[in-house]
């Protein structure tokens, strides 16, 4: 199951674990990446916590948590090459893996289809 | 209020440019090879940006000398005919107004000003015409390019201009593929290049000319605003405002000696004060370890003390590291004093850098 949120992270649920990174959108936005910051593993987090930072030429982003829950495995290879951060390898470019103490907290959040029209 | 476009803006759409609002226009920030491709396209060939957002503003009559030496520190008078010199509008205790251009050409003043000071420029200069015997004219019809870079005097040669004789700061009048042109040799990059005025009408064909070619790449404001940084080049609104004066700026050059010793412009006594005794805070280069950018505003600290803040801060592609620029209190600006920027509530370690980041290389001739 694939949901969106509004802030442009994208989480992909797996059993009771999901996959967060940012949609191609939002890597198109922010253009060049010049540092990334993961969290870490083990912290428990809570859903609309920020939890990552990308920085790009012009600004930084914060990458909130879509959902509540403990982080399991953060994308360390990721960081080894910023420029390979880019719209078509949205999903190679996850961020970290979060187990998820509450699955309903996704309920309301968009399916790929609701947010391809809100980014339209 | 509708943004203002320059001729250019469906010309930046067909280049796939991304537009944001700046100053009241929609310019373009970037295009799709991104910032740092644009930006190293810059230091190492010619690059293309659309500064039509720039207010181009004549000064003719009699008065047009003490109406400027009124406003700004130049010597008015040691600008010949076919020159440029870099100014800037000063209030009562020294701060700045806005840094502009002023070239005297065929018997005019010409005046090149931020376009988010163009609505204050323009006002100010008027409210101080003094009579019959000064004239303004704001060039709303005239649009600007800047072509930058190591490759441009070669790709302007190649267009057909006789260059001989025309150095950094210069002004004349050229044709170029058959269009009028007022060219200066000048910029905002550090990097050798042209700034080219001409008719809003003809903006498209000289961007297109130039764009069309392989060893032209076409930039926006994002890297204009890193190339900038890089070089070490003030941004009225970060490194100039009405607070700061141009001693703290690293604007020495910018007072003409004449009226140094005259002393008999706005904000001398601050400013000459400064000038003598050094000014309380510097304008250094920052360098952020760690990978991560510090940004405007972020405050410097040393043993838990303020120190001074960041004004600009970004990612400097050439230097392919975080970089930044901002004020220190002047007993800590040499080179590789450790500070601590204090970044959204984390700490970054930065180093004081020597100010340009990258060597300027304008055309100053023999």
């Amino acid at each position: 199951m694939l949901r969106y949120s509004e802030d442009h992270e994208w989480i992909h649920l797996d059993g009771d674990t999901g996959t967060v990174g940012i949609s191609p959108h939002a890597i198109e936005q922010l253009g060049d990446i010049v540092f990334v910051e993961l969290p870490e593993t083990g912290a428990t987090v809570t859903k609309g916590d920020a939890v990552a930072v990308f920085e790009s030429v012009k600004a930084a982003s914060d990458i909130y948590s879509p959902a509540s829950g403990e982080i399991t495995a953060t994308n360390e290879a990721m960081l080894d090459d910023l420029t390979g951060i880019t719209p078509d390898r949205a999903k190679e470019s996850w961020l970290f893996k979060v187990k998820l103490s509450d699955i309903s907290e996704l309920d309301e959040m968009m399916d790929e289809k609701a947010y391809a029209t809100m980014i339209s | 209020m509708e943004n203002r476009r320059t001729p250019l803006y469906d010309f930046h759409i067909a280049q796939g440019a991304r537009m944001v609002p700046f100053a009241g226009w929609d310019m373009p920030v970037q295009y799709p090879a991104g910032i740092k491709a644009e930006h190293l396209a810059c230091r190492s060939g010619a690059a293309l940006f659309d500064v039509s957002h720039m207010a181009q503003i004549e000064v003719t009559g009699d008065g047009a000398d003490a109406l400027l030496e009124r406003l700004t520190p130049t010597d008015l008078g040691a600008i010949k005919d076919g020159q440029v010199r870099y100014s800037l509008f000063l209030n009562e205790t020294g701060g700045v107004l806005d840094d502009l251009m002023i070239a005297r050409f065929e018997g005019a003043l010409h005046l090149v000003v931020n376009a988010g000071r163009a609505a204050h420029d323009i006002s100010y200069l008027r409210a101080h015409l003094n009579g019959a015997d000064t004239r303004m004219k704001v060039h709303d019809k005239r649009s600007l390019l800047a072509l930058q870079g190591p490759g441009a005097a070669a790709i302007l040669s190649d267009l057909g201009l006789d260059l001989d004789g025309f150095v950094f700061m210069d002004i004349r009048h050229f044709m170029l593929a058959g269009v009028e042109c007022v060219i200066t040799r000048s910029g905002y990059t550090g990097e050798d290049g042209f700034e080219i005025s001409m008719a809003a009408s003809a903006a498209e064909t000289i961007a297109r000319l130039l764009a069309a070619r392989d060893d032209v790449f076409i930039c926006g404001l994002g890297a204009r605003d890193t190339l900038r940084m890089e070089a070490g080049l003030p941004l009225w609104g970060h490194e100039l405002d009405e607070t700061i004066n141009p001693v703290m700026a690293g604007l020495r050059f910018a007072l003409s000696k004449r009226r140094r010793e005259a002393g008999d412009f706005l904000g001398a006594k601050q400013i000459l004060q400064d000038w003598d005794c050094g000014p309380e805070r510097t304008l250094v280069g920052l360098l952020p370890t760690g990978g991560r950018p510090v940004r405007d505003g972020t405050e410097l600290m040393m043993d838990g003390r303020p120190v001074g803040n960041v004004t600009s801060g970004g990612f400097a592609p050439s230097l392919d590291a975080p970089a930044a620029i901002g004020f220190v209190d002047s007993h800590l600006t040499e080179p590789g004093t450790t500070l601590i920027a204090a970044t959204r509530g984390r700490e970054t370690t930065v180093h004081v850098a020597c100010l340009p980041f990258v060597p300027h290389r304008y055309a100053r001739g023999s």
